[in-house]
């Protein structure tokens, strides 16, 4: 059994720099006006985020808000593109918007590499996982996935009416996942706690923050012991033994990207999904198109990207400037809207209706620049299997009661509650 | 007519490869590649024409020959 230095120190050391950034003041409660006080985390915001978009795009395209320290929300295609193409004057070193910024110091490699790095670490970083991410390498996922998916389906039997985010979409990213970093399956609800942990819950004292990713860092690193005691094929093996610059990778470098892999694709893929099935269940004319013609089915979804795109990003602010009509400071968040740029009707027609023929979409759900999202042919096979195959399975699904469905507050937007009738 | 993908603006979003797998692949980073020499066939516009509109990155030109 090989032994490997890099991983023997105590975890607890290596978080000393996590702790030495800044930290300012939690501001919760209701928004009052949307343009000067916003905040992605109320729940006006979560149940229906377009409403608010389309206000600041027609009067403020850009908004801004004290709370986190400062933050602006541009809400034009224009802007949020130039934004995800600027890596100079903006900066990935902390991808989610919090009370917490990280040391300065932290940058170009930032805490999840490569989602959190700048140029020019980023493209060195992003370089070494590209090829376990392409589509064809993607493309053998694709058996398993589906089997997965029937299964999920096979244990509704008898019911008339399931939740499809928590008993359906939930289920495929993390089994997905488990499976390509080699973690057990048997752990998938303890990654929905780490999901939680890391994206929602903003608003927690940071200090209870730190705590909880700590826990997250603390089972990536038992992992990795794992690894090296029985080294196999999978992505976790590959991280370990990846080469940068000649050298193995500094530790942190291997959770981090670890941490990255985990948690980018569990909640935005289920969002996806789900997000995709209420659609359908509320729409019966694109749900009854999407049995007549199947072949539609990769069209439609790149709508459901578009229309209902789960993710949004953030970066910091380099240096003052003056842009796009606006003073913004160092160290101010942007919380980068990729939803708010799809709906943009400069950029899109129709764009505020679900068209699932559209031919012409060029959406940026899954980010614009350097930094497109490196498990997009991941998540576009999982969606196009769930849909796929719930739609050759359940054709038939409505709402059971629209106002039991429930979304995820912060940066990731999808249904965590569903509750759709099947029989 | 012909196909170009620029290197530069291109980021492996991967949608020309899927909607136009017949003139377009990809490497093995998952970048768009132009199959052959990108010179196409009457009947393959269309398919060039959906790449170009869909492709985020605005990386994919058709080129009248000369």
């Amino acid at each position: 059994m090989a032994t490997d230095d890099r991983f023997t120190r105590d975890p607890q050391e290596s978080d000393e720099d996590e702790l030495a950034g800044t930290r300012s003041e939690i501001i919760a409660g209701p928004v009052r006006d949307w343009a000067t006080d916003f905040s992605h985390l109320e729940p006006e915001w979560s149940t229906d985020p377009y409403a608010i978009q389309d206000d600041l795009r027609r009067r403020c395209p850009i908004a801004h808000t004290e709370r986190f320290g400062g933050a602006w929300l541009p809400t034009r295609y224009e802007d949020v593109a130039s934004i995800a193409y600027d890596t100079d004057r903006f900066s990935s070193r902390s991808i989610i918007l919090s009370n917490f910024r990280p040391p300065p110091e932290l940058a170009p490699i930032g805490g999840s590499p490569p989602i959190s790095s700048d140029p020019p670490f980023h493209h060195d970083a992003r370089k070494l996982l590209l090829g376990a991410f392409t589509k064809q390498t993607i493309g053998r996922q694709e058996p398993a996935t589906r089997a997965f998916c029937h299964s999920l389906i096979d244990s509704f039997s008898g019911q008339d009416v399931v939740d499809a985010a928590r008993d359906y979409a939930q289920h495929i990213p993390v089994r997905v996942i488990a499976n390509m970093l080699g973690f057990p399956p048997e752990d998938g609800p303890q990654f929905r706690e780490f999901v939680e942990d890391l994206l929602e819950g903003i608003n927690l004292p940071p200090d209870e923050r730190v705590e909880r990713v700590q826990r997250l860092f603390e089972y990536l690193l038992a992992q990795v012991h794992d690894h090296l005691d029985s080294p196999r094929d999978d992505l976790t093996t590959y991280l370990i033994n990846a080469e940068l610059y000649g050298q193995k990778l500094p530790p942190d470098v291997v959770t981090g990207a670890m941490a990255l892999l985990l948690i980018a694709g569990i909640d935005t893929t289920w969002s996806a999904i789900g997000a995709s099935l209420w659609h359908l269940a509320k729409t019966p004319g694109d749900r009854e198109r999407l049995i007549a013609e199947p072949g539609l089915l990769p069209t439609a979804m790149e709508e459901f990207l578009r229309a209902y795109a789960p993710v949004t990003m953030a970066r910091l602010v380099k240096e003052d400037m003056h842009w796009h009509g606006v003073d913004m400071k160092a160290e101010d968040w942007i919380l980068l809207s990729f939803p708010a740029a799809n709906r943009d009707p400069a950029q899109f027609d129709r764009a505020g209706e679900v068209v699932i023929d559209r031919e012409a979409n060029r959406h940026a759900a899954f980010g614009l620049g350097i930094h497109r999202c490196l498990g997009s042919h991941l998540a576009r096979m999982e969606l196009r299997i769930a849909l796929e195959v719930w739609l050759e399975r359940i054709p038939a699904f409505t709402l059971d009661d629209p106002a039991a469905v429930t979304w995820s507050a912060g940066q990731i937007r999808g249904p965590r509650t569903l509750p759709l009738r099947i029989g | 007519m012909k196909v170009h993908i620029n290197p530069e603006l291109c980021q492996g979003h991967g949608r020309c490869y899927d909607l136009a797998p017949g003139l377009f692949g990809d490497d093995e980073e998952g970048y768009g590649q132009v199959l052959g020499d990108g010179i196409m066939a009457p009947e393959a516009e269309h398919d060039a024409r959906l790449a170009v509109l869909n492709c985020p990155e605005h990386a994919i030109e058709l080129l009248e020959e000369s």
